[in-house]
């Protein structure tokens, strides 16, 4: 069935159809329509889900932890200061091994008070130990809810799908909602190795002493390293049946290209346009849009970025005192391989300015001009 | 045959808590907690956030106790229970009761708000808080359950606490929660019973456990009942019952109190306190017990 949806509403759709079974919420612009649907489909029985309708969004994950321990499975979603208000907890889920799928809106930080999209908040959660996807359509969004779920749960890590406030949270596009049939054949029930339960009592979470924290550490980087596959793995099966793939990256004509914009979130849509115009100029470009982001997809990444000579790196975010992230990472990945292209990096968009066409035209020229890197920021659309 | 009359308890005497925790001598959180248990039995999930039960239960990978622990965040024993509670009941298990056990740093302070959520929404919880009066697993730091003239690291003799503990009943009873407690470790009887009776109820339940602690209010660990009795007695801790957050019970009637320096000077905490001072803290013991008299319509 197809509906023309909202990116939020994507979410709800993935929750109900993934058949969260409890959920706990706390509003926030621009997710709030996200918990609202969500209520409305467990208020008239459309999923059979307990909504624990939290004071904050600390207890929002809190609640959500406990649920999964219990053995349900659990969905949440937040975005900027909602985010960071459960940073801990967020620990709390990848250390426990407790997979919790949440949307994350993409909203800048404050202040001074912003709703509107950069991604600062999910990138500062980079090192808590969830999976990350960032997405580029409502069809995306909804597909991935799904295959998170059965990525996290073989796994047990949690995941974060990542959308762009407005661009994404408050667009409507026409959505394929497939057949609860079909998902419920593709994602069974959430059937995890450990439980509470007081039929074989066990402590979960206490005092480890230096003896065995480390392992636990390991287990969870080693089961990390699985993800990319996995994704692999998960997004075949799903083409299978749904008719889509999921991949840790969205290559757009990086086959044959000399330049690559290497992209993530909406931007990377925006991205494709500027790609096909930057051909009808006789430039062999593509766009690598990072649609899985932690772990970070290395062999796909050098494998593509090998062959290029020239790349450059957009981000809408930035670690202040070092560089955009995406760059740092795309450089640390592509760091002593036998054949490095020159990485450029680009800043736009903070705050939720627009990424637009004129933007990567800009980036573009940059780049094509340069034989070396002179700068490691250069900023799009900044009134210096 | 024997014409000794032989004691009889109603507290089972089914065990859930082992030896070989961690507990220090005389304390009065670890009698609680095999308390409580055995006023809740088996069928029970225990989340602990950071308080002195986080130690005392042992290390990974051991536990103490015979029921499943989820050891949570400070500030989350409420909501992590809230989040325990609906997982179950989604699974179809509508028996297992879970309770909240924090300290009164993860229930008056750090966990207030989640508290108090849970209680609005009425969430099907026993909270339980075992309150020693001070941060005493970080090392004896004044919390707001800290009494008027208490010693503490962080109120230290020349500057010791000058404000009132905070008033956790009346803030519980605000919320009209369905049943809350206060209980003493001295008074086991009453303590059982009242977890049963929680047991029972559905809904928002909260239990405040005084809980004496010899290392953080600098008493002899041979005293930890006989204080936890004396605080009954003075009227300092009454013994009641709230249901549905209007009808108040005294559990326990005093026709005399003892005064409150009895309880007071067997504890290094207090003892630079002065006679005025002493009388001050009697006055406010005094006033508090004629409310709690008032509320309970006696």
């Amino acid at each position: 069935m197809k509906k023309v949806i909202m990116g939020n509403h994507a979410l709800s759709y993935g929750a109900m159809l993934s058949r969260a079974q409890v959920i706990a919420a706390y509003p926030i612009t621009p997710q709030t329509q996200v918990v609202e649907l969500l209520s409305e489909m467990c208020a008239d029985g459309t999923l059979n889900a307990k909504f624990i309708k939290v004071e904050s969004e600390h207890s929002a994950m809190a609640a959500c932890l406990g649920a999964s321990l219990a053995g349900a499975r659990t969905f949440t979603a937040t975005s900027a200061q909602g985010l960071a208000l459960m940073h801990e907890m967020l620990h709390w889920a990848a250390g426990g091994r407790m997979p919790v799928v949440m949307g994350n809106i993409n909203r800048a930080m404050a202040p001074g008070w912003s709703i509107w999209a950069d991604q600062n908040d999910s990138l500062s959660e980079r090192d808590t130990g969830w999976i990350q996807f960032y997405c580029a359509s409502n069809q995306e969004v909804l597909d991935t809810v799904i295959q998170a779920y059965k990525v996290s749960e073989k796994l047990m890590i949690p995941s974060m799908i990542v959308l762009d406030a407005f661009t994404l949270s408050h667009t409507y596009e026409v959505v394929e909602i497939p057949d609860q049939s079909l998902v419920d054949q593709y994602l069974p029930p959430f059937n995890p190795p450990w439980r509470l339960t007081p039929d074989d009592p066990h402590a979960f979470g206490g005092l480890t002493s230096p003896d065995h924290y480390m392992e636990l550490r390991y287990k969870l980087q080693k089961d990390m390293e699985k993800v990319p596959a996995l994704v692999e793995e998960t997004g075949k099966e799903y083409e299978k049946m749904f008719g889509r793939y999921l991949g840790q990256v969205e290559e757009y004509l990086c086959d044959d290209a000399e330049f690559i914009f290497v992209t993530s979130g909406t931007a990377g849509s925006t991205a494709r346009v500027a790609v096909d115009e930057l051909r009808q100029r006789g430039i062999k470009a593509g766009n690598l849009r990072i649609r899985l982001f932690r772990p970070f997809p290395f062999e796909k990444v050098r494998s593509i970025l090998s062959r290029v000579p020239r790349v450059a790196v957009l981000d809408r975010n930035i670690s202040y005192g070092h560089h955009g992230i995406f760059y740092q990472e795309v450089k640390s990945a592509m760091y002593g391989q036998p054949s490095q292209p020159l990485i450029f990096g680009f800043i736009a968009g903070l705050g939720g300015r627009d990424i637009t066409r004129d933007s990567f035209r800009e980036i573009a020229d940059y780049a094509l001009s340069r034989d070396r890197v002179e700068e490691e920021i250069v900023w799009i659309g900044v009134k210096k | 045959m024997s014409k000794e009359k032989k004691m009889t308890t109603t507290i089972t005497r089914e065990e859930f808590m082992s030896p070989g925790h961690l507990a220090c001598q005389g304390c009065g959180a670890s009698l609680a907690m095999r308390l409580a248990l055995k006023g809740l039995g088996q069928r029970t999930i225990v989340c602990i956030p950071a308080c002195c039960w986080a130690v005392i239960d042992g290390p990974f990978p051991y536990s103490s106790l015979d029921v499943p622990i989820y050891h949570c965040a400070f500030e989350t024993a409420a909501s992590s229970a809230s989040g325990v509670k609906a997982g179950l009941e989604i699974l179809g298990d509508n028996e297992t009761a879970v309770l909240a056990w924090a300290g009164d740093g993860g229930t008056y302070d750090i966990g207030l708000q989640a508290l108090s959520g849970a209680a609005e929404r009425n969430d099907d919880i026993i909270y339980a808080c075992y309150d020693n009066e001070a941060y005493m697993n970080t090392g004896i730091q004044r919390s707001s359950a800290t009494p008027f003239g208490a010693w503490t690291t962080t109120t230290p003799v020349k500057h010791y606490k000058k404000e009132r503990k905070k008033d956790i009943i009346g803030i519980m009873a605000a919320h009209g929660i369905p049943y809350i407690a206060t209980a003493s470790v001295a008074y086991p009887e009453d303590m059982v019973k009242k977890f049963k009776k929680a047991r029972e109820i559905r809904g928002t339940r909260f239990i405040l456990i005084f809980a004496p602690c010899p290392a953080g209010w600098k008493s002899r660990p041979e005293d930890t009942i006989k204080l936890a009795r004396l605080a009954v007695q003075t009227g300092y801790f009454p013994l009641i019952e709230i249901e549905k957050g209007e009808k108040w019970t005294l559990n326990l009637k005093l026709k005399e109190r003892k005064p409150i320096a009895e309880y007071l000077k067997l504890q290094g905490r207090f003892r630079h306190l002065s006679e005025e001072e002493i009388a001050a803290i009697q006055q406010e013991v005094d006033e508090r017990w004629a409310k709690t008299l008032q509320k309970c319509s006696l």
